[in-house]
């Protein structure tokens, strides 16, 4: 079997997959995105024959990249984990909420406004403190938590200021009181494999901003709203945050190249071989879940 | 990836920065020296150079 590495950054985590991959005996075709030119014709347009790779794993740092490179390899004809579709909707926290809200996924209230003024009314709507975000953003990176109206009322004009016209889609959420953390689910297809715990000192709870990992036993309930979450989103290898709350279980984020250093140690789960077996049942054409599988032919952009 | 490890200098200090013999190419690397991010550009031969800026649509 032939399965292409679409990449930007080598990571830990695809170190540790490329090493899972080689132990199956696969070939492996690294698809560096940044060095790559894609041309648009394939084979017959004297680029590479994509259709000879059973399956691409996109791992790039890069959403913007990996979603435009996502959607010309499936168009071409070849099966993407996760499909372009998937990363279109959990790279946009505005696509993201939409999706769970219409699935019935219960999230933290949330509003959207295209101006100062709009955003500022949306922020009083939901009360202080209220958490303004980049709609497309990870590693917990240019969140602001507006605890007053003179604090919005500043980040609001910067954005709009000095960020590009992605910053004046003022994505604003409720502030959760989550004890200092949050939690993981990791799914693969129709499986939750494991769960962390996220601890933090600072409100935000990221990884990658210093929060540290922890095991977290999987419930029912948790199960059911990740698996949930997974099939709102368009399924395949995915990285449920969620909060937990008296009420119940918020979905936050939904991620689509998910990270998972820290999180093989505490929950003592082989995530890269997870990985593989989907990603080699998804180049083998086997059904491995009930969730909707990446398109195998060449039938045009997914809509 | 490459088959025996082997240092290549820093572009920045040109400190010798050491090159495991299972990287890959792509792998940011810290010189030990200078604390510099370098990228690993190419195996064979190794080359390196100055690791770019985290974008704004970078994560996971």
């Amino acid at each position: 079997m032939k399965v292409g590495i679409l990449q930007s950054r080598i990571r830990i985590e695809e170190k540790l997959i490329v090493r899972e991959l080689e132990s199956r005996g696969v070939e492996l075709v690294p698809i560096p995105v940044e060095r790559e030119v894609f041309r648009l014709g394939g084979a017959a347009d004297g680029g590479r024959d994509w259709a000879a790779l059973d399956v691409v794993l996109e791992r790039c740092v890069s959403h913007s990249r990996a979603l435009s490179a996502l959607r010309m390899l499936e168009t071409l004809g070849v099966p993407c984990v996760n499909a372009w579709k998937v990363g279109e909707v959990c790279g946009d926290k505005l696509a993201t909420n939409l999706a769970l809200v219409a699935a019935g996924v219960p999230v933290p209230a949330a509003r959207v406004a295209f101006t100062p003024e709009s955003a500022l009314a949306a922020i009083e709507e939901l009360g202080y403190p209220a958490v303004i975000k980049p709609a497309v953003g990870s590693w917990g990176r240019l969140l602001a938590r507006v605890n007053d109206r003179d604090a919005a009322e500043a980040v609001l004009e910067h954005k709009a200021t000095l960020g590009t016209y992605h910053h004046s889609i003022f994505y604003v959420q409720e502030h959760v009181e989550k004890g200092g953390r949050d939690l993981r689910v990791f799914v693969v297809g129709d499986e939750a494999i494991c769960a962390i715990e996220r601890r933090s000192d600072h409100w935000i709870t990221n990884t990658a901003r210093g929060a540290v990992a922890s095991k977290r036993e999987l419930d029912d309930e948790l199960v059911a709203i990740s698996l949930a979450a997974a099939r709102a989103v368009g399924g395949g290898i995915v990285a449920i945050d969620l909060f937990e709350t008296p009420a119940g279980y918020l979905v936050n984020e939904v991620n689509y190249t998910m990270e998972f250093r820290n999180s093989i140690e505490p929950t003592g789960v082989d995530i890269p071989a997870k990985i593989v077996d989907f990603v080699l049942a998804v180049g083998e054409g086997r059904e491995l879940s009930a969730l909707p599988a990446p398109p195998r032919a060449a039938a045009g952009v997914p809509s | 990836m490459t088959t025996t490890e082997t240092t290549v200098a820093c572009t920045e200090c040109e400190a010798p920065v050491r090159i495991e013999a299972d990287a890959l190419a792509g792998e940011i690397l810290a010189c030990g020296s200078c604390g510099a991010e370098l990228e690993l550009v190419q195996l064979t031969p190794a080359r390196l150079q100055l690791a770019p800026e985290v974008e704004e649509d970078w994560g996971e």
